[in-house]
């Protein structure tokens, strides 16, 4: 599809000046906002931490020990295993996909009704209602939750005066409040995505399964959720990545015995300033998401091409 | 295959909001009947048939379907199957997985599924390409693909919605004809929605004429063609030089209209106002441009003789359209077959021209087709 020399049309549409600036504004964004930063984490990763004085010495060679640390517990001894950490590595990445397979689930029919939607007026007026908490700083956003969750907060109160619950509920212990904050922080990644997709499908499809003596369930299993499943996918993949790395939600909302792994990684940097360490547990988080999407993305039979839609 | 099974409007009137899409229409659709519903865009026609399939409730009146009452029955229960303007072909499915999509409704065997959509394929000839997805095929084949998918359900009344707007000339013209011997092999009720004269005088038994929510008339196309009943009818089916005036005498089936530019002219009453029209009624006056042939003896004066400048010629392959200025600018239209003989040009001559009375039609005057 693509023609022997696509620089040679950009730069003909754009000009010799201006293209240049485009590719080196890209560029630029690509290997020192997302490339070097990343190398460099690698770098340190695969390194001891050494006082200032022995870096770039005898002393500063390549190492798997921070990564060893993270299995074992230990970079020494391989007796035992970091049981401590790698579970919350895994709760971590388990719920991740627990909050993405939840925000599917509620923005599944979202989507539907905003995309298929007779009234446009009343869809955009949705969105714009969807969006405008999202002005407000995440942090803002996750301290409000707090609020709400809280002992005496506003849904304790509500529970408590119609009876439903006879004392308050410690819904930050339950975690409650956690997988709460870090559903609504990512959900309009979900949403949009999904809205998109299904609003392009042709309504007459719809129509004319019905036609056919279709039901609801069977219209969606055949017709809408195949059509959807590139937003999905892109979708699920945001929300996943982002709840994964989320720091802010779990670290106001979390209770005081769950930790995310991010939390890890932000002992490693800024408590132990054991920069080499907490690298390579960011980098054990990343390549372990990427692996993770990758391989649902085969399971679901979803090309890269299509996330891109 | 199942025999055709009639489909009745009884008064229908459908409202949206404070605008009536279709106003008291009153169909009678016989069992095995290819039926089209002729009118230009928002004319209701589209309407109409959304009521027959379910899509929506008429505000009043009654559908009935093989005599049934059809009021709160879902499109999903009814005996009849659509086929969409724009195919609505499912892209993800392969083409036998849309052909047998109602039978994968009904639960039936994936063996059984492809047998089915296999026969269908054959029918609709497109053997072996069952595999295949719908974008994968040509316009044509996706066209037939729809009607297959339509058609597998075993419905008694297949409705087609512009099936063919979408389609260059040729293949249109060669898909009307195949629509007509589906349509006569399967024997089932067609009903067909169309804005393309053509295709409504070409493939239907009947043909309903509508303008503006309204049925002007429901006749054969040939009925439609020769005597059409209302003004709007003459003007939008087929071409027409409409002359207006007044009635001046009335003479057994035939009048004369004494036109405002082109004197006194004789033509018959269409048989829908023979009785109903009076001296001194507005009137119109319609003679079809193939109608009209140069008089033998020229500059003679006669009711059915008018005198016409040529001003213009075009060439049409089968014939030549020839058009000339009237006394007082009045524009009309001559149409004169193309016998391959060497003609020689009329242009610029003062004719006559000169028609059968039998051959035009007089009505009361009323709305025309826009052009």
């Amino acid at each position: 599809m693509k023609r022997n020399l696509p620089f040679s049309e950009f730069f003909r549409n754009n000009g010799p000046v201006m293209g240049s600036i485009l590719i080196g504004l890209v560029a630029f964004w690509l290997i020192f906002l997302i490339l070097l930063p990343q190398l460099s984490m690698l770098d340190y990763s695969f390194r001891f931490n050494l006082p200032p004085a022995d870096v770039g010495g005898p002393k500063d060679v390549y190492t798997l020990s921070n990564y060893e640390y993270l299995i074992y517990g230990s970079d020494e001894s391989k007796q035992s295993f970091n049981t401590v950490d790698l579970k919350v590595f895994v709760r971590t990445i388990l719920a991740a996909m627990v909050v993405t397979v939840f925000n599917i689930v509620l923005c599944y029919p979202l989507a539907y009704f905003l995309g298929q939607a007779k009234g446009a007026g009343v869809a955009r007026l949705f969105v714009v209602l969807l969006i405008i908490p999202y002005w407000i700083n995440e942090i803002l956003r996750a301290f409000a939750l707090r609020i709400i969750f809280g002992e005496t907060g506003l849904l304790n109160e509500a529970l408590m005066f119609l009876h439903l619950a006879s004392e308050p509920i410690d819904f930050i212990r339950q975690d409650v409040a956690l997988y709460a904050g870090l559903g609504y922080a990512y959900i309009l990644l979900m949403l949009f995505p999904m809205y998109n997709v299904i609003e392009s499908l042709d309504r007459n499809q719809i129509e004319a399964a019905r036609d056919m003596g279709a039901s609801w369930v069977h219209i969606h299993r055949r017709i809408v959720i195949p059509h959807a499943k590139p937003g999905i996918a892109s979708g699920s993949t945001m929300v996943f990545m982002l709840s994964a790395g989320a720091l802010a939600a779990p670290q106001i909302l979390g209770g005081p015995s769950s930790l995310w792994f991010t939390q890890l990684v932000y002992q490693w940097f800024n408590d132990s300033l054991n920069w080499q360490q907490g690298a390579a547990y960011a980098i054990v988080l990343l390549v372990s998401t990427i692996a993770i999407v990758l391989t649902f993305m085969r399971v679901f039979k979803v090309n890269m091409g299509d996330i891109g839609k | 295959m199942s025999s055709g099974v009639a489909v009745d409007l009884e008064n229908i009137t459908i409202r949206f909001g404070d605008f009536t899409a279709v106003k008291d229409a009153n169909v009678n659709i016989n069992g095995g009947d290819f039926f089209s519903f002729l009118g230009p865009s928002g004319c209701g026609k589209t309407t109409i048939l959304r009521a027959v399939s379910g899509f929506l409730e008429p505000s009043e009146g009654r559908v009935l379907i093989g005599g049934n009452d059809m009021a709160g029955i879902g499109p999903n229960k009814r005996p009849t199957a659509l086929i969409f303007q724009n195919l609505a072909l499912f892209p993800l499915m392969t083409v036998w997985e849309n052909i047998s999509f109602s039978m994968e409704v009904a639960g039936a065997s994936a063996k059984e599924r492809r047998r089915r959509a296999d026969e269908l394929l054959d029918m609709i000839a497109l053997p072996g390409q069952g595999d295949k997805l719908p974008s994968e095929l040509s316009g044509g084949q996706k066209q037939r693909v729809a009607i297959a998918r339509a058609l597998c359900a075993n419905p008694d009344v297949l409705l087609l919605d512009e099936p063919l707007s979408a389609l260059d000339l040729k293949l249109r013209q060669h898909m009307r004809t195949e629509l007509r011997e589906i349509q006569q092999r399967v024997g089932i009720t067609f009903i067909y929605i169309t804005h393309d004269q053509g295709e409504a005088l070409t493939m239907s038994d009947n043909v309903a004429v509508m303008k503006s929510g309204v049925i002007d008339q429901i006749a054969s196309g040939h009925e439609i063609y020769d005597h059409p009943a209302t003004p709007f009818v003459a003007s939008f089916v087929g071409e027409n030089n409409v002359f207006r005036g007044r009635i001046k005498s009335i003479e057994g089936g035939e009048a004369i209209i004494s036109t405002n530019r082109s004197g006194d002219l004789v033509a018959r009453i269409t048989p829908a106002e023979i009785g109903k029209l009076s001296v001194g009624d507005e009137a119109m006056m319609f003679v079809r441009p193939e109608a009209f042939e140069v008089a033998p003896e020229q500059g003679g004066t006669g009711k059915n003789l008018v005198s016409a400048k040529a001003v213009n010629e075009e060439f049409e392959g089968n014939s030549f359209s020839v058009f000339l200025e009237g006394d007082g600018g009045k524009l009309i239209k001559m149409s004169v077959p193309n016998l391959g003989q060497d003609r020689i040009s009329t242009r610029g001559h003062d004719l006559t021209l000169r028609y059968e009375p039998s051959n035009a039609v007089v009505m009361r005057a009323g709305e025309l087709a826009s052009e």
